[in-house]
C-alpha cells in the first residue's frame, strides 16, 4: 500500500517533466546547442532548490518517514569510470533525447516509439550486468 | 461554487508550458518528498528491476537483488506514465515546443521539421526520426535507448540520480558523471548525429 503514495509522486512528476518540456527531444537538442537557457534553467533551479533542502534536512536533523536521517550512500570516486560511463549515457541521451524519467513519461504522452527506447534500455543495463566484470570500474 | 467556477481557469493557467524556475522547483519537490519518504531519486535503476523480475538474477549475480525492495521505483515511473498520460489529455498546452529560432534553422539544415502538433503531443519526439515504418528508426531507438541503458547502470545512476539528487548531495562523483553526460551529448549533437541524418 506504501508504493501508492510513490505513485503519487509519480504523476506529478509526470506532470512536471510534461509541462517544463523537459521531456522534448527538441529542448534536449536546443540545450546542447546552447541555443536557450530553457533546460539550464529547469537543471541549475532543481539543484540548487534541491541542495538547499537537503542541507536543511540534514541540519536540522528531519526524520523520514523511515523514521531515520537523511543520509547518502556515496559513490567511490573514479573519474576514468564516470567520465567514460556518463559519455555512454550522454550519447544515448542526446540521441533519442530523453534520459529514463522522460522515457515512462512520453510513453504516457502517446508515443508509442518509447517501447523500443525501453527496450533498448533495458537491453543495454542486461549487457552491462553481462560484461562488468570485464570494464574498468 | 465560486471554486467551480474557477477550475476552468486554473486548467487554463496550468496548461499553459510552465517557465523554467516553476519547473525547476518543481523537480527540486519531488527530490524532497522521494527524500523525506526514505528513497532516493533515480529512474534508471527500474531497467534492472525489470532485468531481476524478467529472471536475469539467476544468470547474473548483479541482478540478484531483493525485487520487493524495487516496487516503489516501479511504482513512480508507473505513475510518470499515467502523469504523462493526463498532460496530453487534460492539460495540454495550446502551442508546441517553442524551441529558439538558431535550432530550428539548424534542424532545417539537417531535415528535421520544427517542433509540431500532432495527435501525440506538442512536438516532444520528431517521429520524422523515431518510428516503427523505417529500419532506421527502429535501429536508431534501440541503439539510442542500449547506450543510456548501459551507462546508466556503468555510471550507477542517470540524470535524476547524477545531475539532481547527487549534485543536490554535493556528490564529486556526480559531477564527474555529470561531465561525462555533457561529453557524450556534445559529441552526438555536434558530429554524429548530423552524420547519422545523412546516411
Amino acid at each position: 500500500m506504501k508504493n501508492i503514495s510513490f505513485f503519487i509522486v509519480g504523476i506529478f512528476f509526470g506532470i512536471v517533466m510534461t509541462k517544463s518540456e523537459a521531456i522534448s527531444w527538441f529542448r534536449i537538442h536546443e540545450m546542447f546547442r546552447f541555443e536557450s537557457f530553457h533546460m539550464y534553467g529547469i537543471i541549475g533551479t532543481a539543484v540548487v532548490l534541491g541542495a538547499a533542502v537537503i542541507w536543511g534536512m540534514k541540519k536540522f536533523k528531519i526524520k523520514t518517514l523511515a523514521g531515520s536521517t537523511v543520509t547518502y550512500n556515496p559513490m567511490q570516486l573514479s573519474p576514468k569510470r564516470h567520465i567514460l560511463a556518463g559519455s555512454i549515457f550522454g550519447l544515448g541521451w542526446a540521441l533519442v533525447g530523453c534520459c529514463p524519467g522522460p522515457m515512462y513519461v512520453l510513453l504516457g504522452n502517446g508515443y508509442a516509439i518509447m517501447i523500443l527506447v525501453l527496450l533498448g534500455a533495458i537491453l543495454g543495463t542486461y549487457t552491462y550486468g553481462a560484461v562488468m566484470d570485464k570494464l574498468p570500474h | 461554487m465560486e471554486l467551480i467556477g474557477n477550475t476552468s481557469s486554473f486548467l487554463e493557467f496550468v496548461s499553459q508550458p510552465w517557465h523554467w524556475a516553476v519547473s525547476g522547483a518543481a523537480i527540486a519537490l519531488t527530490l524532497a518528498l522521494l527524500t523525506w519518504m526514505g528513497r532516493s531519486f533515480g529512474v534508471s535503476t527500474t531497467f534492472k528491476g525489470i532485468c531481476t523480475l524478467a529472471g536475469a538474477g539467476k544468470r547474473i549475480p548483479f541482478f540478484d537483488i531483493n525485487i520487493k525492495e524495487e516496487y516503489w521505483r516501479i511504482a513512480f515511473v508507473l505513475g510518470g506514465v499515467l502523469g504523462g498520460f493526463i498532460t496530453a489529455n487534460f492539460l495540454q498546452s495550446p502551442e508546441p515546443v517553442a524551441i529558439s529560432e538558431a535550432t530550428i534553422g539548424y534542424l532545417g539544415t539537417i531535415g528535421i521539421d520544427y517542433p509540431e502538433a500532432d495527435s501525440r503531443g506538442m512536438g516532444f519526439v520528431p517521429t520524422e526520426v523515431f518510428n516503427f515504418t523505417s529500419l532506421k528508426g527502429i535501429i536508431l531507438a534501440l541503439a539510442g535507448g542500449f547506450l543510456v541503458g548501459f551507462g546508466a547502470r556503468y555510471g550507477d545512476g542517470c540524470t535524476s540520480g547524477h545531475a539532481i539528487s547527487g549534485l543536490a548531495h554535493l556528490q564529486l562523483p556526480s559531477l564527474i558523471t555529470v561531465i561525462g553526460f555533457f561529453i557524450g551529448g556534445l559529441l552526438m549533437t555536434h558530429l554524429l548525429f548530423p552524420l547519422l541524418m545523412g546516411i
